[in-house]
């Protein structure tokens, strides 16, 4: 068995840029180089072709059309765009918007900015499988609610939202819909219609597309608008002026049309890895806890609480496997991840929690190999840690009292 | 984020990994951190009537730098006296394994633990028996 090392099984964080998309976009580096705004030659129209074919590509992913598709610099601006543009372009007509506490710090930072400058916010509490559920929705509007700013997927815990349901709730109190689409798109069905979705943000790089170039969905009927957020030339109809990044969006055109074409059997391909890799783990280590909900997630998303084995050490002892954990220690701010406390897992828990994120290019050869080290580092933690100990002489670890640092 | 190779060293093939009985009279026992922050340690010293630590042992749950500083410490103390066990600062762990800022609790929570096990160790003597609380 000959296996590449490291292996790369991040696949939430960014993916690599399919080499079919790679030979899309090389052609507009160096060839059809123009600017896509020029209109007084040859080059700025083989560019500007080029951006309308991408436009219908990515439309066509979401059952949109390329009308209604705004280039951004990457998903974290369109949101910033999505969210601000549509609760300022509102303001006369209310100041409340309704997020979830396990949104991506791109729409919670987004909120967060628009409270200090007067808005409400209310920040949906989800359920422990990780969803929105549409009832909450809808309790929590009133008739000053604008914006209401739901994921399709989360990025930490893979699990889907009913997006369809929460699109029917806040259309009937007519709010605008936005759905950080990110980590779902491409992987999971997503129509903007089925959804009544006003706004949605893409990415082209969680899709094996290139970083650095994104999209929002801004919807044309009936007319959704927005207040642009940088000034300029007055690109994209307005609402994003800047340069086009041309080699990007022909890269995220092509991204787009595999993921469309090709969604249904990737999708199983991945589940049947995930799966391989839930059960190979499940069966040979206990006490494992999966977070979020089994059902409604990403077919290539698992993420476990490996009990009294602390996150970090696991990410260490898994050195030439690239994956991602909820523990504080991963992050600079020693506090353990907010989605996983939003879904009601212990902190202890959530200090032991890896995130596998399988992609399109992972093997099942790969995956028993994540698997033997997995197993084997566990073991091996376990035999180290004093509160795994503890647990198997029947001390009961929260009738103890901790000194906490 | 990266580890020293004296972390990493410590981490792949720590010294001085397990238990002894905590109602030994002999042995202190320091239990410090708390799950929900990430990091418990729990280090054991085994001392002699002289008042000298003869052995140690610790096991860690908790990142890299925690399994490290741990693991330094038991090799630290072995051979010490009580007293020069407890002028150890968690300085000098944070000197020898080249612990980045925010890895400092890691060796507080090691000077910490040798501390509470010595602190165990002299209430046991105080009692003249070996029921006191591990």
């Amino acid at each position: 068995m000959s296996i590449k090392l490291p292996i790369y099984m991040d696949n939430h964080a960014t993916t690599p840029v399919d080499p079919r998309v790679l030979d899309a976009m090389l052609p507009y580096f160096t060839q059809v180089f123009g600017n896509a705004a020029s209109r007084s030659h040859s080059f700025g129209w083989s560019a500007e072709k080029a951006v309308e074919a991408a436009r219908d590509q990515v439309g066509a992913l979401i059952g949109a059309s390329g009308r209604e598709i705004v280039w951004t610099s990457g998903a974290t601006e369109s949101d910033n765009l999505a969210i601000k543009g549509a609760a300022e372009f509102l303001k006369d007509r209310g100041n409340h918007i309704i997020t979830a506490q396990t949104e991506h710090k791109a729409v919670l930072d987004t909120c967060k900015r628009l409270e200090k400058e007067g808005f409400e916010v209310t920040y949906l509490p989800v359920g422990k499988d990780g969803r929105v559920s549409a009832e909450s929705v809808r309790a929590a509007m009133t008739d000053k609610t604008t914006v209401v700013s739901i994921m399709l997927d989360n990025n930490e815990i893979g699990t889907v939202n009913p997006v369809n349901e929460i699109g029917a709730v806040v259309k009937e109190k007519g709010a605008v819909f936005h759905v950080d689409a990110v980590q779902g798109a491409g992987k999971v069905p997503f129509d903007v219609n089925a959804a009544k979705v006003d706004l949605a943000s893409l990415s082209a790089h969680k899709m094996y597309g290139p970083k650095g170039v994104g999209a929002l969905y801004v919807r044309r009927k009936p007319r959704v608008r927005i207040t642009a957020q940088i000034d300029g030339g007055g690109h994209e109809r307005g609402m994003r002026s800047g340069t086009l990044n041309v080699p990007a969006i022909v890269g995220f055109g092509k991204a787009a049309e595999l993921a469309r074409t090709e969604m249904a059997s990737e999708a199983a391909r991945l589940l049947k890895l995930r799966e391989r890799l839930r059960e190979a783990i499940q069966s040979q280590v206990d006490h494992t806890f999966i977070n979020g909900s089994m059902e409604h997630r990403l077919p290539g998303d698992l993420n476990i609480s490996f009990a009294y084995v602390e996150g970090e050490a696991m990410l260490m002892g898994l050195k030439d496997v690239a994956v991602s954990s909820g523990s504080a220690c991963t992050s600079a701010s020693l506090e353990p991840s907010y989605v996983l406390r939003a879904i009601g897992v212990d902190e202890e828990l959530a200090h032991t929690s890896i995130r596998f994120g399988l992609g399109r290019f992972n093997t099942e050869e790969e995956v028993d190999y994540v698997v033997k080290i997995v197993v084997d580092k566990v073991k091996k933690l376990r035999e180290l840690s004093p509160l795994y100990e503890m647990a198997q002489q029947g001390i009961d670890l929260k009738s103890i009292t901790w000194a906490a640092h | 984020m990266a580890y020293s190779e004296k972390v990493i060293e410590h981490y792949e093939n720590p010294r001085n990994v397990g238990s002894f009985d905590k109602d030994d009279p002999s042995v202190g026992t320091g239990l410090v951190g708390a799950p929900a922050c990430g990091d418990v340690m729990k280090l054991q010293l085994k001392i002699t009537d002289e008042g000298i630590i003869e052995d140690a042992k610790f096991k860690t749950f908790g990142c890299g730098s925690a399994i490290a500083s741990s693991s330094l410490a038991t090799e630290w103390v072995k051979g010490m006296s009580i007293d020069q066990a407890m002028a150890i600062k968690n300085t000098q762990i944070v000197e020898e394994l080249n612990l980045p800022p925010v890895k400092i609790h890691c060796s507080v929570l090691a000077e910490d633990a040798i501390k509470g096990a010595i602190a165990d160790y002299k209430a046991k003597r105080a009692k003249g028996n070996g029921n006191g609380n591990a």
